[in-house]
């Protein structure tokens, strides 16, 4: 039954980061095409998590954790540049 | 059989979660209502996918790892900033100052303030207390 649900889930979050990368390539704002990146980072966490799952094994979740750090500074470091001109002030 | 059972639940509502944030970026019509999909309905997702992860290694293979309750943390802690600064860019880019409503004080929006006009204001200020204090 896990392995039914765990399908699902790798389906739902691959479908999602098909249509990130729709909305990156055709966006209409700046900020939209910001926002499917921080989305494409979350969605690869969750795909980390889930893999993890279906391997048994602990040792994605490192990985995970650094994705999400880098996934929230390069965010904000691409909004910080659009706001001031500037990353580091 | 219980423990499968919950795992299954929460890795579905999960792929549900994740799925309707990713479909929100694409089919809402405004950019600010566009932002609430991906910061609120996969964050959920994603905690989601983490609980279901947790609850495997503890029930079925035995072991059991904190490592998703930090990132778990972390994500729940940096979506609302992300969410802010990225509605901050928006309405930088979008908006022009003469269209959005008062702020109520003799103050602009925080957004369109200039350096000089903010020292000025926080060097008065700082004069007036010290007058008084």
């Amino acid at each position: 039954m896990i392995g039914y649900a765990l399908t699902f889930a790798f389906a739902c979050f691959g479908l999602g980061l098909l249509l990130n990368i729709y909305r990156v390539v055709w966006a209409p704002t700046k900020g939209d095409r910001i926002l499917a990146l921080d989305t494409m980072v979350i969605n690869a966490i969750a795909l980390l998590a889930l893999f993890g799952i279906h391997e048994g094994t602990t040792m994605y979740f490192e990985a995970s954790m650094i994705i999400a750090m880098t996934g929230f500074i390069s965010t904000v470091s691409y909004t910080r540049f659009l706001l001031r001109g500037d990353i580091i002030e | 059989m219980l423990a499968e059972i919950l795992i299954s639940v929460f890795l579905v509502i999960s792929g549900i979660f994740g799925l309707v944030g990713s479909l929100g970026l694409i089919k809402l019509p405004d950019p600010m209502m566009r932002l609430h999909a991906p910061t609120k309905a996969t964050t959920l997702g994603v905690g989601g996918a983490l609980i279901a992860s947790m609850l495997y290694f503890y029930f079925v293979v035995g072991t059991f790892s904190f490592h998703e309750l930090m990132i778990t943390l972390f994500l729940f802690l940096t979506a609302p900033i992300t969410g802010h600064f990225v509605a901050k860019t928006h309405l930088h880019l979008s908006h022009k100052p003469d269209g959005l409503p008062p702020t109520g004080t003799e103050r602009p929006w925080a957004s369109y303030e200039s350096d000089a006009e903010r020292a000025r204001i926080e060097a008065e200020a700082d004069a007036e207390a010290g007058k008084t204090g």
